[in-house]
């Protein structure tokens, strides 16, 4: 085994990753807010990387990023004040297939609108042939920013949710929506915030990521059962748990391209899921009684 | 209630026989080769139906089931199994008869499986597949299940589609007819369009009695109640576990016969069958015939993939399957044939115009 | 003779001891209740004997056989059945169709069966049907058999998921609070129904906060308080025991 050639895999899986620990975080706060997971979540990182490649060719990077970020949680907003506020406690089994349905919709409309190309932003700094050398192993400087901007999101949803008022409100009702709705925070409205904040977040993701593996209308289902499962890796909620889950699940399927046909890839970490699932649900690091006490 | 069963049967053979004379005399036939694939598709639904509406147990996986049976059964058919001649067990199977020979395109003789005996793997396959992994994963509940299930067809689907021996993106074609019995063939070819329709609802009525017997039998009784309060269920002394898990395998095999079908009568099958979005649309039409009615996901199942494939919905169809989901699961849960429309979108617009006073 | 003998059960969640050491017996033919304030762990006792929780130690013996470690759905074919302080009726099934799944384990019809309706299973199911309809009878709730069984009024509920147990013919019938939820007529008359269902020759096991009821019904009654036993004794010797009083004394003060 070459030594070097280990430590590309292992920076190319750090940085699929730190997306997945993102789309998974996306997952965690729909999830805490409201006891659904939101299947279309994947699709609001394909949006967001499309949105600002079209906005791209009429702004300069940042603003076209910053602009795409803001659709996107535009119609994170729309979406939850469309389809899922008014409904009155609907079954698990109707939630599912809501947002099933949902980033079928998203998906095909974007395909409509961007058709079935594949598309990417330019790198932030350099070029796609421009590394790095740090310790001998090159890397592109696009992975010094996934890895980075992944890495301020993370702080900032931390300094959101722990110092700012909507986000304490936000942590209150994923602990006891009735008590919290008691101490006057109106629980819908922090659910139309929580699909803002995960479609801004994965918007960003979805922006950092393109120039290098590019998105397309597709993309959205793939991101979408990486993120659940590293979301399931960590233990559903635990948004911490989920980047250290996230950099696993990176790793182990960036390094399985060794024992396996690159195309089986997705089935390794699949099975990972359902591995996961079958012996322990609460999560790598959870506990079982904390999971078996919260409903699904 | 015995007799309502059969006379609703009966009204389903007139129907069928109906379809058929009206296509004859307007001389419109062609739309027999939807209406026989859309046959096929019902007995994914039906079961599916079964395993969703009855024993409220979802599936985003059962296109994976489909994919198993027709794959295994289009290699097993096709894959020349010549060079292996003199493999212990497969001059075993050439021996005891489960193997033909047949002229490929090309005029060379090619050695390949009986197509009973191809379903046969098949469909063993598929239910070996659906014990295996239907113990743990219907341990399972709510989004749990949901998303086991779907990593399963994934997993069906990515296979299909990394494996060379099943043609990767283009799979298998060139699958031959399946005779049932003399006489009887599965095929595409025109000249026997009518009969394969025929042939196709024989088995969709077949499999429709079988099921609409068990929903009114005890086990369905049994089945309901799981899926109205699984706990209690249990502690009448329903073995929960066991029943969920038969009624798992028991779809997963009609998903997986009507792979082994529809795959001879297409002379082929593709990746797409596996995909994820077959199994959201499969469980879309279950939602729509109302969950728990078998005669709604039939009827539905065939409506729509009648028009699906007769190409209706042009290049929005997944767009459209898309759209049922949403519009029933938020208007009409119980689903289309029971419609509560007005109250939902009343209580839609009130909740709206509340919302509005209150700011 | 006892019917039912709990060893040194434990069970805890967490670092919540929810039920320690507890040992009782309970006689053919009795009833006996079990109270304690709320969270002493009554619920978690029921679960651990009808096999929804499994016990970290101790034994459960019905009709002196092993019944700890099996599945709900085992212990119900033994012969002891229960209902739910949280009523869990079938929803989108009738008042009929629930008390049927009663019937589930004294008939027979599988799968296969099933599917191809053989005539015996058309017998059996006419059968089930005539014998639930008599419980129903029983129970004064035969003009309900159609109506969906969550949509019954409360006290109803009550009766409808006492019927679905006692259509299992358990020889042990395990009720959590039965009465919560009712007014005092209903109560009197669920007091009666038990008392009735204790002369049919069914063991009774009850959780119930209702005082009076307890006292007027139970033949011998165990109290239990932050998981653990203390006391187990005649209606008379309970009122009177000052540990009993303390903890209920106690439990008003807060
Ligand atoms: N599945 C569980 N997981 C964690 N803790 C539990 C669980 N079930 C019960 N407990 C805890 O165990 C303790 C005993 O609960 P239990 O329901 O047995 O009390 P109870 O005596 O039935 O009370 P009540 O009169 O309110 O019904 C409580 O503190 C409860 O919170
Ligand atoms: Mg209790």
């Amino acid at each position: 085994m070459n030594i070097e050639l280990f430590f590309q895999y292992i920076v190319a899986g750090i940085t699929y990753g730190a997306i997945y620990s993102i789309v998974a975080i996306g997952f965690n706060i729909i999830y805490n807010t409201t006891g659904i997971i939101n299947f279309a979540q994947g699709e609001f990182v394909m949006i967001g990387g499309m949105t600002a490649v079209t906005l791209h060719s009429f702004f300069p990077l940042p603003y076209a990023i910053l602009l795409a970020v803001i659709i996107t949680m535009i119609a994170g907003a729309l979406i939850e004040i469309i389809f899922i506020r008014w409904l009155v406690n609907p079954s698990v089994l109707r939630m599912i297939i809501i947002t099933i349905g949902i980033s079928i919709l998203l998906r095909e409309a974007a395909l409509y609108i961007w058709g079935e190309k594949v598309r990417g932003l330019p790198y932030f700094t350099g070029t796609s042939v421009s590394s790095l050398s740090i310790g001998g192993v090159h890397v592109s400087p696009q992975v010094l920013w996934v890895i980075g901007i992944s890495a301020v999101i993370v702080v900032a949803l931390n300094l959101f949710f722990s110092y700012t008022m909507p986000g304490r409100q936000m942590r209150a009702c994923a602990s006891n929506r009735d008590a919290a709705r008691l101490c006057g925070v109106s629980a819908s409205n922090m659910i139309t915030l929580s699909f803002v904040l995960s479609a801004g977040i994965g918007a960003l993701a979805g922006c950092v990521v393109s120039p290098i593996t590019y998105v397309q209308y597709e993309s959205g289902t793939g991101l979408a059962i990486k993120g659940f499962t590293v979301a399931i890796l960590g233990g559903l909620g635990n948004s911490m748990a989920a980047v250290a889950a996230g950099l696993i699940l990176g790793i182990l399927e960036s390094l399985s391209i060794w024992v396996m046909p690159t195309a089986y890839k997705d089935v390794i970490s699949i099975s990972i899921l359902l591995l996961m699932l079958f012996v322990k649900p609460s999560g790598l690091f959870g506990s079982k009684e904390a999971a078996s006490l919260k409903e699904f | 209630m015995g007799h309502q069963r059969y006379l609703q049967i009966l009204g389903l053979i007139s129907a069928v026989i109906a379809v058929q004379l009206f296509t004859y005399y307007t001389d419109t036939g062609h739309h027999l080769t939807q209406l026989t694939m859309s046959a096929y598709y019902s007995l994914v639904i039906i079961g599916l139906c079964l395993l969703i509406g009855y024993a409220g147990q979802i599936s985003l996986g059962h296109a994976g089931f489909f994919a198993i049976g027709g794959y295994i059964s289009a290699f097993l058919t096709t894959h020349n199994f010549l060079p292996y001649k003199d493999n212990y067990f497969i001059s075993f199977l050439s021996k005891s008869g489960l193997l033909a020979s047949r002229e490929d395109l090309y005029g060379g003789q090619i050695l390949i499986f009986h197509p009973w005996a191809a379903c046969i793997a098949a469909v063993l396959f598929a239910v070996i597949v659906a014990y295996l992994i239907g113990g743990p994963v219907l341990k399972l509940k709510g989004h749990y299940l949901a998303m086991a299930t779907l990593g399963f067809g994934i997993i069906v689907y990515k296979i299909v589609l990394g494996t060379e021996k099943f043609g990767a993106a283009d799979g298998i074609s060139d699958v031959p007819s399946f005779v049932l019995l003399p006489g009887v063939e599965i095929t595409g070819k025109l000249p026997v369009r009518i009969m394969n329709y025929y042939v196709a609802w024989v088995i969709v009525i077949i499999c429709m009695i079988i099921l609409l017997n068990l929903i009114n039998s005890r086990i369905g009784r049994a089945l309901r109640s799981i899926h109205g309060a699984e706990d209690a269920s249990n502690a009448m002394g329903v073995n929960t576990a066991k029943y969920k898990l038969n009624t798992f395998v028991l779809s997963a095999a009609f998903a997986s016969v009507a792979g082994v079908f529809l795959t001879h009568y297409n002379g082929g099958i593709g990746p797409s069958e596996a995909s994820v979005m077959k199994s959201v649309r499969y469980v879309a039409i279950v939602a729509v015939g109302g969950m728990a009615n078998l005669w709604g996901a039939l009827i539905m199942g065939v409506l729509l993939n009648f028009l699906s494939l007769r190409g209706y919905f042009g290049t929005y169809d997944d767009a459209v399957f898309g759209g049922i989901l949403i519009l029933i699961m938020l208007f009409a849960p119980e689903g289309l044939l029971r419609i509560d429309l007005f109250r939902s979108l009343k209580g839609m617009f009130l909740k709206i115009s509340d919302s509005k006073e209150k700011t | 003779m006892a019917i039912l003998e709990v060893r040194d059960l434990s069970r805890s969640f967490g670092g919540l001891q929810a039920v320690f050491n507890v040992s009782f017996t309970v006689k053919n033919g009795s009833i006996k209740a079990l109270i304690g304030p709320n969270g002493a762990g009554k619920t978690t006792l029921f679960n651990l004997i009808s096999g929804f929780l499994k016990p970290d130690t101790g034994s459960v013996l019905f009709n002196n056989q092993k019944i700890h470690g099996l599945k709900p759905y085992q212990v119900a074919g033994k012969g002891l059945s229960r209902t739910f302080q949280h009523i869990k009726l079938f929803h989108k099934m009738t008042v009929l169709e629930n008390i049927m799944i009663g019937r589930h384990i004294h008939s027979k019809a599988e799968f296969i069966s099933g599917m191809f309706n053989l005539p015996w299973t058309q017998r059996e199911e006419k059968a089930i049907r005539e014998r639930s309809l008599e419980i129903l009878n029983f129970l004064g709730l035969s003009e309900m058999a159609d109506a969906e069984a969550t949509s019954l009024a409360y006290g109803q509920q009550r009766i409808a998921e006492l019927a679905r147990a006692l259509a299992c013919e358990p020889k042990l019938l395990l009720l959590d609070e039965p009465a919560a939820g009712l007014n005092m007529r209903e109560t009197a008359e669920m007091a009666k129904l038990i008392a009735r269902i204790r002369d049919m020759g069914i063991t009774v096991l009850i959780v119930e906060h209702d005082m009076s009821l307890v006292m007027n019904i139970s033949d011998e009654i165990i109290v239990l308080s932050y998981g653990q036993k203390i006391a187990d004794d005649i209606p008379l010797a309970i009122q009177k025991n000052s540990e009993v009083i303390r903890v209920y004394l106690g439990e008003e003060d807060a």
